[in-house]
């Protein structure tokens, strides 16, 4: 008798706990390190929320909270959303790493997206975009388009991600140019469009006709604009308002798929931690319409080059390369492993300056 | 016609009530706001000043109150000294900084020995560090008249560059797979400025307090405190009562970074946990306003620096919950300034009706 009481409120307890989950909708949080307004990294992510919101309709909830600092501050808002009673959670920033993990800790029932970081638990999975594939796409187009042989770079810190870009635009440029010169500015920031501006102008006065950027505002693509007879790229989002001149083109996050993907799998109760990868071939990275600017031939060679790419029929780091101090790095036809791409601090041979240290 | 005529003294009664009124009207105004950006003004002002203190998860929410007032509290401190004296030490981030640096320099070096005198070792090398940065400003004062104000804040852009070289070079963990940012102290045992986390406790929250009751004494009790009031108030009368300006810069200045060389290190080696390269979120900057709002006085400053500190986290909050954009959140906290500021006029000026009163 005892044990059929139990049993059967248990079996309620059960019948409860479904119904609440098939009533709830399910809730997701989005942490930004910027502004939704940046016109870049941000404003991609938000997208990707929006396109949460468009896909699941009322069986989803989600927030999101902008500007957040890195380190204490992002803690307590990863925390305040979790104690909210979030279901899945995306920090969408590199610095959040630390602070994600911690959280993850205290609330084991909650999932939790890291983007670009290197840090797992089991409610704790990565996801990043294999940029460097637009990168290689891009520096095709940088070295054939370029007349002075000088493509300036905006770098925002020297983390891997961004030492990877510079290196896969570098060999691509060069491999259909090979006079071309990259001269590189850091601005330790993501996002600040008075320091790109000045980075920009900078590069422009020292001759560069091509800026490309790895931040996250669209004031280099003023500057250049202003400066006439310079080319850009959007960067993390299309910045198509700057076409036809000075963007050419764009490297282009898309995470909508991803982010709907992940959180139909919290509803379907088969979410599970992990890496996740992903370039132009899985359509995370995307590449912009290249703009009439573009003489023909350089768009074919472009295209071609996203088309291999996406295939898998062609690996933006293809030996042979060797790394700046002239060591061999890739022998005829080797291609780098991920492990060596995601930790990359170092410039292929032919790149002149040091990482900063 | 309305007047403004001087006050004889400047109101007590006013100088008390300013603050007071000054949140009232940013309650306002703010819910103008939110209510122009259709989000309901009362739930939104509930929400950042209930929410923390009083709402569901207030058990969460106080303690980050005390780790997030701490920094502004000791920084505006030292701060206050200077400022009531009219020595302007707009630089304290800087200072902050690289009091951070300093500490966290000399607990990466011993990790991972644990002993008890790292700790101490750290706080005193932090202090050290925001000290000798402030005493640039203050040597070139003294030394060839510089503007302070100038040479403070520029020294800011210096050790957020020495920031990045450290994240990045020098301090870089050896186990970060080469991206950038130190070890992490809250897993250094003995280097950690965690007293109980859950609880919010650090040692910058205890060195806050001690910092208030410090000055509190100093300004009330002590020589140099009243040297620090007359100069503000009457320079000529100071310069007659014999007040060495010299040593006056150097000391408010060497105090004023000394402390936020403090603050830095305390939350290097506790809520942010590293070295990195965008380890300082503006709480010199932020000081200022808290010093401001406290009235420069000791007791105000607490008061001052956890309001800061509510409309934070209540801030934050309203941005998940209602979906308030940050940049409403961020105008409702210069409101609160701007208020205090046009508020102050009252403390020093009468408003009178009628003609004016021929002498």
């Amino acid at each position: 008798m005892k044990l059929t009481n139990l049993m059967t409120s248990a079996a309620m307890a059960f019948g409860l706990a479904t119904a609440a989950l098939a009533d709830d909708p399910t809730k997701v949080g989005f942490v930004y390190v910027g502004p939704v307004g940046d016109g870049g990294w941000t404003y991609e992510h938000d997208q990707g929320r929006k396109a949460v919101v468009a896909e699941f309709g009322d069986k989803v909830e989600t927030v999101y909270v902008e500007n957040v600092a890195e380190g204490p501050d992002a803690e307590r808002v990863i925390t305040q959303m979790a104690l909210q009673g979030a279901d899945l959670i995306f920090t969408t920033s590199f610095g959040y790493m630390d602070p994600t993990i911690n959280v993850a800790a205290k609330f084991p029932n909650v999932r939790f997206e890291h983007a670009t970081g290197y840090k797992q638990a089991d409610n704790v999975a990565t996801y990043s975009a294999r940029f460097y594939e637009g990168r290689a796409v891009q520096g095709t187009i940088a070295g054939n388009m370029t007349k002075s042989n000088i493509v300036g770079y905006i770098g925002s810190y020297p983390i891997p991600e961004v030492i990877r870009g510079i290196n896969s635009a570098y060999i691509h440029a060069k491999k259909v140019n090979p006079d071309v010169e990259f001269k590189i500015v850091w601005a330790f920031t993501w996002f600040d469009p008075a320091k790109e501006a000045d980075a920009a102008k900078v590069l422009i006065e020292q001759g560069a006709d091509v800026i490309l950027q790895h931040t996250d505002s669209t004031a280099p693509q003023a500057a250049a604009q202003a400066a006439g007879n310079v080319i850009t790229f959007g960067q993390a989002s299309d910045m198509a308002e700057y076409g036809p001149l000075p963007r050419v083109s764009s490297i282009i996050d898309d995470w909508a798929p991803y982010y709907i993907a992940r959180t139909q799998a919290v509803m379907d109760g088969t979410w599970a931690s992990g890496n996740t990868w992903d370039g132009i071939g899985a359509g995370m990275v995307g590449i912009g319409e290249i703009s009439d600017s573009v003489p023909a031939d350089v768009k074919e060679a472009a295209l071609a080059m996203k088309a291999a790419l996406a295939d898998g029929s062609y690996h933006a780091f293809t030996g042979p390369i060797n790394k700046q101090d002239g060591s061999a790095w890739l022998a005829e036809g080797e291609v780098a492993d991920d492990g060596t791409l995601a930790g990359m601090s170092f410039y292929v041979e032919g790149i002149e300056g040091d990482i900063p240290q | 016609m309305i007047r403004l005529e001087k006050r004889p003294q400047p109101s007590r009664a006013w100088s008390l009530a300013t603050p007071l009124i000054a949140v009232l009207a940013t309650m306002i105004a703010g819910g103008l706001l939110f209510a122009l950006l259709g989000k309901d003004p009362v739930e939104a002002i509930r929400t950042i000043f209930w929410e923390p203190l009083f709402g569901e998860f207030s058990f969460y929410y106080r303690p980050q109150l005390l780790v997030k007032g701490a920094p502004l509290v000791l920084i505006a401190i030292g701060l206050s000294l200077g400022f009531k004296a009219g020595i302007w030490n707009i630089g304290a981030e800087g200072q902050y900084i690289m009091g951070a640096l300093v500490g966290a320099g000399i607990g990466l070096a011993f990790y991972p020995l644990e002993a008890w005198y790292v700790f101490p070792l750290m706080v005193i090398g932090g202090a050290f560090g925001g000290w000798l940065w402030a005493m640039i400003p203050a040597y070139l004062k003294t030394r060839f008249g510089t503007n302070e104000i100038l040479v403070s804040l520029m020294l800011v852009y210096v050790a957020e560059q020495f920031l990045a070289s450290m994240s990045l070079g020098l301090m870089r963990n050896p186990e970060g797979h080469g991206f950038p940012g130190s070890r992490n102290f809250n897993s250094y045992e003995g280097a950690s400025s965690w007293i109980n986390e859950n609880a919010g406790m650090h040692w910058g929250v205890v060195a806050a307090l001690i910092a208030v009751i410090f000055a509190y004494v100093l300004l009330n009790r002590h020589m140099v405190g009243y040297h620090i009031r007359l100069t503000g108030e009457a320079p000529r009368a100071a310069k007659f009562a014999g007040v060495n300006p010299a040593r006056l810069i150097l000391f408010c200045l060497g105090t004023s970074g000394m402390l936020a060389g403090l603050a830095g290190l305390f939350e290097v080696s506790g809520p942010s946990g590293q070295v990195s390269i965008d380890f300082n979120v503006g709480y010199g900057f932020t000081a200022i306003i808290v010093a401001f709002l406290g009235r420069l006085h000791p007791v105000g400053i607490l008061l001052a620096g956890g309001l800061m500190a509510l409309t934070y986290i209540g801030g934050d909050i309203a941005q998940s919950n209602l979906q308030l954009p940050s940049a409403a959140i961020q105008v409702f906290q210069g409101m609160l300034l701007f208020f205090l500021l046009a508020f102050d006029l009252l403390t020093n000026f009468r408003i009178s009706l009628g003609k004016p009163e021929v002498a």
